[in-house]
């Protein structure tokens, strides 16, 4: 503590120096980032909490997808500020690795990265949050008990073959499972990619016995799990720190120094703390920020006030005790409005997508050779897993609405382009084939034959791509895009299927309601002989 | 002022498969030419080729002495009645709109008129039929509408492309005679694609035999039927004769 406390000081004095100077606060709010699990949205929040106290304006983007996802939008200006890890900013950022002298000295690592960060992307790292949350190997403490385990090396000497559950992130990387499979010759009976959400529950389901985790996570906790001590010192220091754009550390220093008040103030035992909080006992992240702040004496005397109430009303219930559907109930007014969040994003890229596909196909209709190659170049689209296509867009478009919406366009094109070219090009050939011969130029045939009887084709396929879209729309919570999708993604973090459960049923329920009302809308559109001819044809 | 077409050494390929095979004839304005042969024969593609959905090279198709390719082709078909086998109605058209077509497509002013005038004449009532949809005639009555359709524009060439093959027996001979009755009273040239040649000896001047892409033989239809050029006229003949005289024996 004592040394980054000496660091802290260090790489204060030139930010107060400029906050001495009075910097002028931004004009648009400061947006706040998270990744998607427990400690990272406590961070932000806490960050969030501190800015608004310190009069900024803010926004949250909460859950970005991966860390590429959020560094990306940092380095782009698209967010302000989120919590990140040496470590992760040394390997998966950087693309560097570890020194010996890095591994002596954690101190080394962050001034390594914090100077390479600034120098490469513009992006500064305020002084490390004080607590480390590195990587952990962790087993059922009678998996612990039985086979003698305390370090790695004593998982390295024993005979014991265990089935291992890892994140798929871990399981590839040189400072994961493979540089950790060297480093102690370990030997397990088969690796198996997880869910960081769904590790823990398979641990304790006894599906695998040995999976990564973090050192702070309230999770080990809640299973009674135990760590294996990385006695070789093989993974990287994970010091959590705020990372800052550098719109934000240009325009508004005074905001640097409000975040700083947290450098060197948290330590693992507080986090482990909060983060049970959150991740087993399910509180409310706003709550435990809260008093996270108040603890550490950074709150006004009203929220201390409104912290203590709180408390209060947590020790009466226990958050996790509470039934889904009164839950549900209590967050009804939340989950309207994450629906009319969820709402624009499909509608606004359906209108698009139909506006591209159908007069496109049009066209194509008449070019097949050109049609073909176009629907292909559209399928290709369809097979680029949705949270890579959010992520290629982060460089063009940021994060947000924009992007996730441009991605669901992307994605609609498919099902509406093919409805419409197929059966445009298949309608009725002899009707076709009669109208060429007694006369009628090929425009006249495509508007008084081929749409018409394409119509029920055609609107099926915008069926298709509106169900599609309201599905995949829930992915743009990743990008912090909103929508239903922010719950999930948040109680997947958290491991809170509750959670989940209501982000996904509403996301069902409007898949149905929009399937169902474009059937509505469909056989009001279309004209009662061509149903009939449909279906005798069918 | 029936037309009169004129075929001149017309030769026709699709990829490697000859359609035709140097084919000549003539059919005399107001006349009705059948054209007889099995499937793969060449026949559709010799109707076909006098509204250029097929271009004839090489070789030349002349309607009223007029070389078909130096026509715009749209305005060409415009001028020439089609009635294909299935009949080729728009299902989500009302049978009045379908009638209209050519009429709608000239921008006539009075298409409903030329359209109800041509229904009568088909023999469906125009007050009965003109609002109703494909779906809701018989068979027999939507090859009246096409044919219907085909003369609404006052048309002065008709093609007919197996468009009474598909209909039963009796509706059959009921549209045989509607066909016929409206030839005499409309005198247009006809050309009449068929399989079957009782129907042509029932409905036509001429008749072509066309086999493998050639014309076996074109001769009037008694000269045809009492005078076969080749065995395989002959064995058609025959064959049609033994038809009919089996249902005489019964």
């Amino acid at each position: 503590m004592t040394r980054m406390a000496a660091t802290i000081t260090v790489l204060l004095m030139p930010l107060q120096s400029i906050a001495a100077q009075g910097g002028t606060p931004l004009r648009a709010p400061i947006v706040v980032a998270s990744k998607p699990f427990g400690e990272s949205f406590l961070l932000a929040e806490m960050f969030a909490q501190l800015l608004e106290r310190g009069g900024r304006r803010v926004e949250r983007k909460m859950g970005l997808g991966a860390t590429d996802v959020a560094f990306q939008a940092i380095r782009g200006n698209r967010a302000d500020v989120y919590p990140e890890y040496t470590g992760t900013g040394l390997i998966a950022v950087l693309g560097d690795s570890l020194t010996s002298a890095m591994r002596a000295d954690p101190r080394r690592a962050f001034t390594y990265v914090a100077g390479e960060s600034l120098r490469r992307f513009g992006v500064t790292w305020l002084p490390p949050l004080g607590f480390e949350n590195g990587y952990a190997i962790a087993v059922r403490r009678e998996t612990a008990t039985r086979y003698k385990l305390r370090t790695l090396s004593d998982l390295a000497a024993s005979p014991a073959r265990l089935p291992a559950g890892f994140t798929a992130d871990f399981i590839g990387r040189n400072d994961g499972w493979v540089g950790l499979q060297r480093a102690y010759g370990l030997q397990v009976a088969g690796v198996r990619p997880l869910a960081p959400a769904i590790k823990y529950e398979a641990l304790n389901q006894r599906a695998v016995d040995l999976i990564d985790g973090y050192s702070t996570d309230g999770l080990l906790a809640r299973f009674d799990l135990v760590t294996l001590e990385d006695d070789l010192r093989f993974f990287p220091p994970y010091d959590a720190a705020a990372l800052v754009s550098p719109r934000l550390a240009a325009n508004d220093p005074g905001a640097l120094v409000i975040l700083t008040a947290l450098s060197g103030r948290l330590t693992e035992a507080d986090m482990r703390g909060w983060n049970q909080a959150i991740e087993v006992n399910a509180e409310p992240i706003p709550a435990v920020a809260r008093r996270a702040l108040a603890s550490l004496g950074l709150a006004d005397s009203a929220t201390v006030a409104m912290v203590q109430q709180e408390i209060a009303g947590t020790a009466a219930r226990d958050g996790r005790a509470q039934g889904f559907w009164s839950f549900f109930w209590d967050r009804r007014g939340e989950t309207l409005r994450l629906a009319g969040e969820h709402v624009v994003l499909v509608a606004v890229a359906l209108l698009f997508a139909l506006l591209v596909a159908v007069p496109m196909s049009l066209w194509l209709a008449r070019r097949p050779r050109i049609g073909e190659v176009v629907l292909q170049l559209f399928a290709v689209v369809q097979t680029v897993p949705s949270i890579a296509l959010l992520v290629f867009m982060i460089p063009l478009l940021g994060i947000g609405v924009v992007p996730a919406i441009v991605a669901l366009w992307a994605y609609a094109l498919l099902p509406i382009a093919r409805a419409t070219y197929t059966s445009v090009r298949l309608a009725d050939p002899d009707a076709v084939s009669a109208m060429t011969a007694m006369g009628a130029t090929p425009r006249q045939q495509l508007w008084w034959v081929r749409v018409p009887l394409s119509a029920p084709v055609i609107l099926s396929g915008i069926r298709t791509a509106a169900v599609l879209t309201v599905g995949t729309a829930t992915l743009g919570a990743f990008i912090g895009a909103g929508g239903l999708g922010e719950p999930i993604v948040t109680g997947l973090g958290l491991a809170d299927a509750r959670l989940v459960l209501s982000g996904a049923l509403p996301a069902a329920a409007m898949a149905v309601l929009v399937d169902a009302s474009l059937a509505l809308l469909s056989r009001a559109l279309v004209p009662p002989h061509l149903r009939s001819m449909a279906t005798s044809k069918a | 002022m029936a037309l009169k077409l004129r075929v001149s050494s017309y030769t026709h390929r699709y990829a490697e498969v000859v359609a035709l095979s140097d084919v000549s004839l003539l059919v005399p304005a107001g006349s009705l030419l059948a054209i007889v042969g099995e499937s793969g024969s060449g026949k559709t593609t010799l109707l076909r080729s006098f509204n250029r959905m097929v271009e004839p090279a090489p070789g030349a198709v002349f309607v009223d002495e007029v070389d078909v390719t130096s026509m715009d082709a749209v305005l060409l078909r415009r001028r020439i009645g089609y009635v294909p086998q299935s009949g080729g109605l728009l299902p989500h058209w009302t049978v009045g709109r379908n009638v209209a077509l050519v009429p709608t497509l000239l921008d006539q002013a009075d298409r409903d008129g030329a359209a109800r005038r041509a229904l009568e004449r088909c023999g469906l009532s125009p007050s009965v039929y003109f609002g109703r949809y494909p779906h809701e005639l018989s068979g027999g009555q939507r090859q009246r509408v096409a044919l219907a359709r085909a003369l609404a524009a006052e048309q002065q060439l008709l093609l007919l492309d197996e468009s009474f093959s598909a209909l039963d027996a009796i509706s059959r001979s009921e549209l045989h005679d509607v066909f016929a009755d409206l030839r005499a009273t409309l005198g247009f040239t006809a050309v009449l694609v068929t399989h079957d040649l009782g129907e042509a000896a029932r409905l036509a001047d001429a008749v072509a035999v066309m086999r493998a892409g050639r014309i076996e033989q074109l001769a009037a239809v008694r000269a045809l039927m009492h005078a076969p050029a080749t065995d395989y006229v002959t064995m058609l003949v025959d064959r049609a004769r033994n038809t009919a005289q089996r249902l005489v024996d019964v």
